[in-house]
């Protein structure tokens, strides 16, 4: 396949994660808001710092307020990042490399540019929120089965997947990293709960509530919220996770090329440590020390790939 | 339309009883509710938006994207009718190829005094740096899409050769796919024959023109401007139904004497590459100097025998509108025989007594520039103003050279769903014919483009144009 069009659709998975994780932010913001109105203006400044895109918003708003925040994270087409913009560029990308889809896959990225289009023509009301949100998380989970259902397990196939666990692996860093000072170590720190807004936060952003609740009964403390984000296999947002996925469809690729690229050696090296640390040693180390670290590696791997597999000239 | 003389109607022919190959569509139709009918056709317009079957418009700031508009009512031609027109088609497609092997080679037909040395001298079409270039096959044309009118029972015309990238071919088959959904019943009572082998057949016709060391499994790859380009919903189709790579300038590159492109495991050469961009923007170091949608080098491996260019560069010369006017010749010259499909008799403006009755006649002609397109630049005389008519005098008066007119034609109507029912609109026909070197295969269907607004004649989708799906019955 073309390298210009494994870029483009390495990209395009990643803008539909991204643009997925945004609708989560904001759901997880609107949901403190109307439970903690005394919190919610540093929730959602804090959630406009997560999606990376703070210095776009305090250029348009002088104070974040919730609704020019959901406006901003949803439906800005000047927020390159926001949900709109990025199911947009996603389109654009599958536009490109049509002939690489199914037409399932197509006609779902397609449909659900046509559908936000329409739905986010005007401001969203407060009251219309939920609804909008349910529709962005029906429209991706369409994709997400068209690509599942129909796409043959190809070069194309890897080359999605890598995309969609390299964003992924950052969003759920960034989310960590912003909220890394509420699960810091404090007098209180072994086995005391935390503050419920920011939990909520955290595992929202992550749709990660229930399978918490199941697994530790409600009781979240700093060390059970990371280690679950970061090294439990069974999330589908862990870091952990996403680098097992990672490794595989590199591999794949490997395997169906005959050859090994220094991306290779990147990810396994990266994987390594969410097997050999423990949640317990990297607390130790320093959490924010590791996120930063981390969210620069996933990043140089992403710029690895792209160079291996010639992505541009 | 000039006079009281009604123009043929496919349907209903020149009496008010139904034509033999309207005949089962038409007992079907009568059985059928049109409110039913034009909820089907509402269907259908969400069917290509959600397919994507769109062109893009540029408007003032950003490009949008539109559907070409499809009627549901299908153009139907018979068997017998075909036949005639793909012997004609055959024959002119033949000739226009001997015509331009011979143009960049020994010029016989210059130096017969057949046609004059300036029409071919003078043209921006012709290429100079094709002169003694021997394509891979011998081919020039490898698709052609010929653009037919009708007139009555058995008068066909030809109105244009497209023979530089001829474009529509998505549409003969995406209007057919979407017939087979909506209205499946139909394809049971009419043997209508299939068009859907087209991008099978392409891949096998270009491989089959791809230079000799390419081997038995050519790469094909089809180059488009990109995204933005208005046919690039037809590029993206043919080439994921023809398995073949879509490229841009930039995944291309020379690579030890060969063009390459960029695969995701280096550099794999191509052997076809069917281009949808213009000779003009091909290969800056041949052509027009900033261009980035070519490649650079893509001529010398052409000449070289290393590639093939589909279609040739410098085919253009045979569409060319002052050149369409010697066409008759032009087929005589070559095949001997007298040309099975006419000609519209064309008044070339440049010479004095031609320009002299296109001035006095113009109320009842149409002009058309020579190099334009898409019909831009054209006058149609019935339909214009008096003031319209002055100023194209004029214009005429200060360029002749660079106009043709001809005869307003009373194209055939074709009924559409109108409102109350069916309503005739104007049509043409253009059938798209791939050339190898062991035939030349034209496809039994076509694109029928439609003026939607009665009485109109121009069938252009930037103007107001449709399609509708073409049959070729199997009788």
């Amino acid at each position: 396949m073309l390298g210009r069009t494994a870029g483009q659709i390495f990209w395009m998975h990643r803008y539909l994660e991204r643009s997925e994780y945004n609708a989560r932010l904001v759901d997880a913001g609107f949901r403190i808001a109307l439970t903690r109105t005394d919190a919610a203006a540093e929730e959602w400044a804090s959630l406009v710092a997560t999606s990376g895109v703070r210095d776009q918003y305090l250029e348009r708003y002088d104070t974040f307020d919730g609704a020019n925040v959901i406006n901003f994270l949803i439906r800005d087409t000047s927020n390159p990042s926001s949900v709109i913009s990025m199911v947009k560029s996603a389109r654009e990308n599958a536009r490109h490399v049509r002939a690489s889809l199914t037409r399932e896959v197509w006609e779902a990225v397609n449909n659900c540019w046509m559908t936000l289009q329409k739905l986010l023509a005007r401001p969203i009301r407060e009251a219309e929120l939920p609804g909008v949100l349910d529709v962005i998380r029906k429209q991706s989970a369409q994709g997400r089965g068209a690509l599942h259902g129909t796409m043959l397990r190809n070069d194309i196939f890897d080359f999605a997947r890598l995309g969609t666990f390299l964003e992924r692996a950052d969003n759920t860093a960034r989310i960590l990293d912003v909220k890394y000072y509420v699960l810091l170590p404090s007098a209180s720190f072994v086995g005391s709960s935390l503050d419920n807004v920011q939990w909520e936060t955290i595992l929202r952003s992550v749709s990660a509530m229930r399978s918490y609740r199941w697994l530790h009964r409600g009781n979240a403390t700093p060390l059970g919220i990371a280690d679950f984000l970061i090294m439990d296999g069974r999330l589908p947002r862990s870091l952990a996770f996403c680098y097992e996925k990672i490794v595989d469809n590199l591999g794949y690729l490997a395997k169906d090329y005959g050859e090994r690229h220094p991306c290779h050696e990147l990810a396994a090296d990266i994987r390594r440590q969410f097997h050999e640390e423990t949640i317990e040693t990297l607390f130790d180390a320093g959490l924010h020390e590791f996120l930063v670290r981390f969210l620069r590696e996933n990043a140089a791997l992403g710029a690895q790939i792209e160079k291996d597999y010639r992505f541009h000239e | 339309m000039s006079g009281d003389d009604r123009p043929f109607d496919e349907m209903l022919g020149a009496g008010d009883a139904v034509r033999d190959p309207y005949r089962p569509y038409n007992d079907w139709f009568q059985g059928e509710d049109i409110r039913r009918l034009r909820k089907k056709a509402r269907e259908s317009e969400a069917y290509f938006r959600s397919t994507g079957i769109t062109f893009n418009v540029y408007g003032n700031n950003e490009a949008t994207e539109r559907l070409i508009p499809f009627d549901i009512v299908p153009r139907i031609i018979s068997g017998r009718e075909w036949w005639r027109l793909v012997k004609g088609i055959e024959q002119r497609v033949r000739a226009i190829n001997a015509f331009l092997y011979d143009i960049y080679h020994r010029q016989e037909i210059l130096r017969a005094g057949r046609i004059p040395v300036e029409l071919i001298a003078n043209n921006a079409a012709f290429v100079p740096q094709m002169m003694g270039v021997d394509p891979p096959g011998g081919i020039y044309t490898h698709i052609v899409g010929v653009d037919l009118v009708r007139t009555g029972e058995d008068q066909f015309y030809v109105l244009e050769d497209n023979t530089r990238t001829p474009s529509g071919v998505s549409y003969m088959l995406e209007d057919r796919e979407t017939m087979l959904q909506m209205f499946p019943e139909l394809f049971t009572r009419n043997a209508v024959r299939p068009v859907s082998d087209y991008p099978l057949e392409l891949h096998r016709s270009l491989s089959s023109c791809a230079p000799p060391r390419a081997g038995d499994n050519p790469v094909v790859a089809i180059l488009t401007p990109g995204l933005y380009n208005s046919a690039y919903y037809e590029h993206s189709f043919l080439a994921d139904q023809m398995g073949a790579e879509l490229v841009e300038g930039s995944d291309l590159r020379l690579v030890d004497g060969r063009i390459a492109m960029r695969t995701t495991r280096g550099y794999t050469p191509v052997d076809v590459l069917y281009r949808r961009i213009d000779d003009d923007f091909l290969d800056p170091l041949t052509f027009r100097p900033d261009s980035l949608l070519g490649v650079p080098g893509v001529m010398d491996v052409y000449r070289a025998g290393g590639i093939t260019l589909a279609n040739a560069p410098g085919a253009g010369i045979a569409d060319d509108k002052a050149v369409y006017s010697y066409m008759p010749e032009i087929v005589q010259f070559y095949t001997g025989e007298r040309a099975i499909l006419q000609n519209v008799p064309t008044w070339r403006c440049g010479e004095p007594e031609s320009l002299k009755y296109v001035l006095d006649h113009l109320a009842e002609l149409v002009v058309k520039e020579v190099h334009g397109s898409g019909g831009y630049g054209m006058l149609v005389g019935p339909a214009a103003t008096r003031r319209t008519l002055k100023e194209f005098a004029e214009r005429l008066r200060r360029h002749p050279g660079n106009y043709i007119a001809q005869p307003t034609l009373s194209l055939s109507t074709v009924p559409i769903l109108g409102r109350a029912g069916l309503e005739s609109r104007h049509v043409d026909l253009r059938p798209f014919v791939q050339v190898s070197p062991d035939r030349i295969h034209v496809t039994p269907g076509g694109l029928t483009r439609v003026a939607l607004k009665k009485g109109s004649l121009v069938v252009n989708s930037s103007q107001g144009g449709g399609t509708k799906d073409t049959w070729v019955l199997d009788d």
